[in-house]
């Protein structure tokens, strides 16, 4: 009966461990973390979101503000372009739609574009967008 | 000497006759002056102070920006180390 038992339990950890692995493959994706260099330079003001759905430089632009910048824009654009033809939509319609909900996304501390091109600081009250956006 | 004048030079307005018609006139004459003034008013134009700036987001309609937003969202939450 003990050995039953022992082998009972290890079977349920075994299937535990299997569904955990299969569910963390599946939401890996949703969960990947913010490269340091980006999530500092968010941090601390110095990327802001932009309108148009890009990422872009806010005060004095340095090499490695200038990498990081970059580096983030290009996967978005090939990330708008797949979703865009998804849509049916043009590249430059859905990276302005993923710029209103980007900067909607904002929090409190971080920069972002405001319709006039001025860079803001989010408050906790709404941002100001695009008269276009949702 | 004889003093040759190419139009007779007008006698001097002694009579009151002459008085009013030389009245009339100048009232006349102040009129016709202040027409261009009036006109001037009409066509004023002024330079544009700012530079003309062509939007050329203008031609995305809000409509498509509505049909896309869910999905945008969604790729968003989806790409969370990219925004």
């Amino acid at each position: 009966m003990g050995e039953n038992m022992t082998r009972s339990i290890i079977r349920t950890a075994l299937g535990a461990a299997a569904v955990a692995t299969a569910l963390g493959g599946i939401a890996a994706p949703a969960f990947a973390q913010r490269d340091p260099a980006y999530a500092a330079a968010r941090a601390a003001g110095q990327v802001g979101e932009k309108m148009d759905g890009y990422l872009g430089i806010v005060g004095a632009e340095t090499a490695e503000l200038r990498r990081v910048v970059n580096d983030i824009n290009i996967k978005r654009r090939a990330v708008y372009a797949e979703r865009a033809q998804a849509n049916n939509a043009t590249l430059e319609e859905y990276a302005l739609t993923a710029g209103c909900q980007a900067i909607l996304a904002t929090t409190p501390g971080e920069k972002y574009q405001a319709p006039d091109g001025t860079w803001q600081t989010r408050t906790s009250a709404a941002p100001l967008r695009d008269s276009r956006c949702p | 000497m004889i003093r040759a004048y190419l139009t007779d030079p007008s006698p001097l307005a002694t009579s009151e006759f002459m008085q009013i018609t030389g009245a009339t006139m100048g009232r006349r004459l102040l009129a016709i002056a202040a027409v261009p003034l009036a006109l001037g008013g009409c066509i004023t134009v002024e330079a544009p102070t700012e530079p003309i700036v062509i939007e050329l987001n203008v031609n995305i309609r809000q409509e498509v920006i509505y049909r896309l937003a869910e999905d945008a969202g969604d790729t968003i939450e989806n790409n969370a180390d990219i925004f």
